[in-house]
């Protein structure tokens, strides 16, 4: 074995670095953030408007969904949804005749960090929809606009301000348990970490500059919806 | 009705993306434990899989004539990812026993080595359950290793603790948490000649074999209903066995030579 | 017309397909799940409950300790004391937290040795440090973290106290220390009641983050040891999901309960 690269040189890119690595690492991080967290707003969207304006029967499904997933952890959760989604999945497509699919870390961890994200979500975009005075709601519905009209042009516009804070909040919560899916070995910025620290035995070294990243895209985050507060709070008074 | 346009919408990029990640082709999905266990199978700084099994994997591959997928799945979750299909094979120096039998099928040997205790450099040479008394030993939880351990040294009073990775047990045994650690002869030959190996500890002995608890070597992992891959499987690795393959891959790793059984 | 005899469909499809769910689910759990293993284990079980609940509680309330002066140093203390805690806390909550258990047992842990092979004198002095259950490790980092994001709480909390009431403290001639202890910290402490059980939620979610680093609770006795020995994989795990479930509720119950209590007048 040649000599052992030491601090800097073992985060260089390449065949003799681990900086390659831990970068596609954050990019999966990242990656499966972006599409669970987008999974979890759909989720939430139709979650919201059920809780609020669905059957008693939806309503029903929507609040033990909620319920569940907001009270087990969400390492359980993913350990249950990981191994026992797939296998239930191909169980039913070979009954039903069909080839079994192989579903990979990525899409297991985008569906089940969505799945668990989507409870969230609805939580959030229901209060925020609640906040919205029941007056604006009215005098639209008084000037006869379709409910889609209504949602387009009165909810979504004046419930985003409620909103927004719980969504952020929503968004760096995922980032970080993204690092949840190393448990079931995918390798993503955290596994990655684990892989190279546990190959070269520096430790500190890598958690080190593994927090780090981390720590970057929380900060980008917070400046970002911090931006996007503001944008959608123009026209409003100030608060105190 | 938008509402039910969206859903289908996204329930459809869902499949699609369930989908496109299954692979038309019907590729042999190789399971390989994700976390290192060198010299066999571990990541290297490229990212590529290297080691003495990936190289055997390969080359199982080409006699067979089939393209194969090496797929990381955590080593605690890999029967339960053999069983419900997202591999098809556990290539991860899984000790065929009777326990694992009743759950899923192996190939024939493919290799064997004998089970060794290493331990700090500062304790004693002797490792007969009586001396080690009061000591506190580390294995990997459910091996062949851990059942030995329970068998013949708990019961003389040494402190056994269990860990889901061997990487894990030879971490602690460097951090001085452990006095002991028992596994396979090749795979702790490998981290004593680490840097942090050879710093904390030394070889101490071969254990008394039992193949009751010890096994039968290391086989590949299939299930049960599928017989026909696993003769496949046997096949190449007796194919292999006669054209000297083995002894041509364990040539590339010089610490392996001498020290392992592999089939004639 | 059109419009409620799609709903209708949609509707009976939603119904039809959750029974589905519900029917599998009902047979799974009374016609093909195992559950033999339970007796065997129970007692390893039982033990690692007790664990998870040490670790939980132990690590909230070490956390809410740390938190208070974290919180007040950020709203009354020194500027370069008001910064590091305002780093540490915007450290904490911007990685996730198995990072930082990882980095506390592995980084952490594996210093100690290294002092004890510089210097055999520490070695001999401190085996116990060297020794140190990865219990402690995890407690430590589940600490740190609640501290993390209940050390931000505290700073809003003393921040909301109203400043009529400092000054009307103040006035009646009480020391700084008596203002804090006995106007400040109360008011502020009932301030954060609300969201305090969803904090101490969030934490009994944490803990089974602690099998990663060979902690044999609930979850680590799950994971590293029932299902390594009988492969059944759902099963426990479902246990599992119940016993936390059952937990949560409790405290948010007891939470509630203590609420109703505490006088909030404002």
């Amino acid at each position: 074995m040649a000599a052992k690269p030491g601090f800097p040189e073992i985060l260089a890119f390449g065949p003799t670095g681990y900086g390659d690595e831990l970068l596609w690492g954050a990019a999966m991080s990242i990656s499966i953030a972006l599409l669970a967290y987008s999974l979890g707003l759909i989720i939430g969207i139709i979650g919201a408007l059920c809780k609020l304006d669905g059957s008693p029967l939806t309503r029903g499904i929507m609040e033990g969904y909620t319920t569940l997933v907001r009270a087990v952890p969400e390492l359980i959760l993913i350990l249950i949804l990981y191994y026992a989604g797939t296998a239930t999945l191909n169980q039913l497509l070979e009954s039903a005749g069909y080839e079994t699919v192989a579903i990979n870390g990525f899409v297991a961890a985008v569906l089940v960090l969505g799945f668990v994200q989507g409870a969230y979500s609805t939580e959030v975009l229901r209060a925020a929809i609640q906040a919205i005075p029941v007056g604006q709601m009215e005098a639209a519905k008084a000037y006869g606009m379709s409910p889609w009209l209504i949602f387009r042009r009165i909810t979504l516009p004046s419930m985003l301000p409620y909103a927004i804070p719980g969504l952020a909040n929503l968004w760096l919560i995922v980032t970080k348990d993204t690092a949840l899916i190393a448990v079931v070995g995918y390798t993503e910025l955290a596994l990655a970490t684990r892989q190279a620290a546990g190959n070269t035995k520096m430790y500190f070294t890598f958690f080190m500059v593994a927090g780090l990243i981390y720590l970057i895209i929380t900060l980008i985050s917070q400046k970002g919806f911090a931006i996007l507060e503001k944008r959608v709070r123009r026209g409003q008074r100030k608060l105190a | 009705m938008k509402l039910n346009r969206r859903l289908a919408l996204a329930v459809a990029a869902a499949t699609m993306l369930a989908g496109a990640s299954s692979a038309a082709v019907a590729d042999i999905k190789f399971g390989v434990a994700a976390e290192p266990y060198p010299p066999f199978s571990s990541k290297d700084a490229s990212g590529k899989w290297v080691g003495w099994e990936i190289d055997l994997m390969d080359a199982v591959c080409a006699q067979m004539n089939e393209k194969c997928e090496l797929v990381e799945v955590a080593w605690d979750g890999i029967i339960p990812a053999l069983t419900s299909k997202q591999i098809d094979v556990i290539w991860s120096s899984m000790s065929i026993t009777g326990e694992r039998k009743q759950t899923i099928d192996f190939t024939n040997m493919y290799y064997n080595t004998p089970t060794v205790i290493i331990g700090a450099k500062t304790g004693d040479k002797d490792i007969t359950p009586e001396h080690l008394k009061g000591k506190v030993m580390g294995a990997q939880v459910s091996t062949i290793h851990e059942k030995y351990v329970q068998k013949y040294y708990a019961p003389a009073g040494v402190e056994v603790k269990t860990y889901a990775t061997q990487d894990e047990a030879n971490n602690d045994l460097a951090a001085g948490r452990l006095d002991y650690v028992q596994a396979d002869g090749s795979a702790l030959d490998a981290f004593l000649k680490t840097e942090q190996g050879s710093a904390c500890c030394e070889l101490k002995g071969q254990v008394k074999d039992d193949p009751e608890v010890l096994g039968e070597g290391v086989g590949g992992g299939v299930r049960k209903d599928e017989a026909a891959l696993k003769d496949k499987l046997n096949a190449a690795i007796a194919e292999l066995a006669k054209s000297g393959k083995f002894e041509e891959i364990t040539n590339k790793y010089p610490d392996l030579v001498g020290k392992m059984i592999v089939p004639k | 017309m059109n419009t409620s005899h799609i709903k209708f469909i949609i509707k009976s499809l939603v119904v039809g397909v959750l029974l589905l769910v519900a029917g599998g689910l009902l047979y799974w759990l009374f016609a093909a799940s195992r559950w033999d293993w339970i007796a065997k284990y129970l007692p390893l079980l039982v033990k690692g409950l007790w664990l998870t609940l040490l670790l939980w509680v132990l690590s909230c309330i070490l956390g809410m300790i740390l938190a208070i002066p974290i919180g007040l140093v950020q709203v009354t203390g020194p500027r370069w004391l008001a910064a590091i805690a305002h780093g540490f806390c915007t450290v904490i909550r911007g990685t996730p937290l198995l990072l930082q258990l990882w980095l506390i047992y592995y980084g952490l842990g594996s210093l100690f040795p290294q002092i004890g092979m510089i210097y055999p004198e520490f070695k001999n002095d401190f085996t116990w440090l060297i020794r140190l259950d990865a219990f402690w490790y995890a407690l430590l980092a589940f600490t740190l973290s609640f501290a993390g994001y209940e050390g931000e709480i505290m700073r809003g909390a003393f921040l909301g106290v109203p400043r009529g009431e400092l000054e009307a403290a103040r006035a009646f001639g009480m020391s700084p220390w008596k203002v804090l202890t006995r106007v400040w910290f109360p008011r502020a402490v009932r301030l954060v009641l609300p969201t305090l059980a969803g904090e101490v939620v969030l934490q009994l979610k944490a803990t089974p983050l602690a099998m990663t680093v060979t902690v044999m609770d609930l979850a680590g006795v799950v994971r590293n040891r029932i299902t390594q020995d009988t492969y059944i994989v759902y099963e426990p795990l479902m246990l599992l999901a119940v016993i936390y479930m059952c937990l949560t509720f409790l405290t948010v119950w007891i939470f509630s309960f203590i609420e109703k209590r505490v006088p909030q007048k404002r």
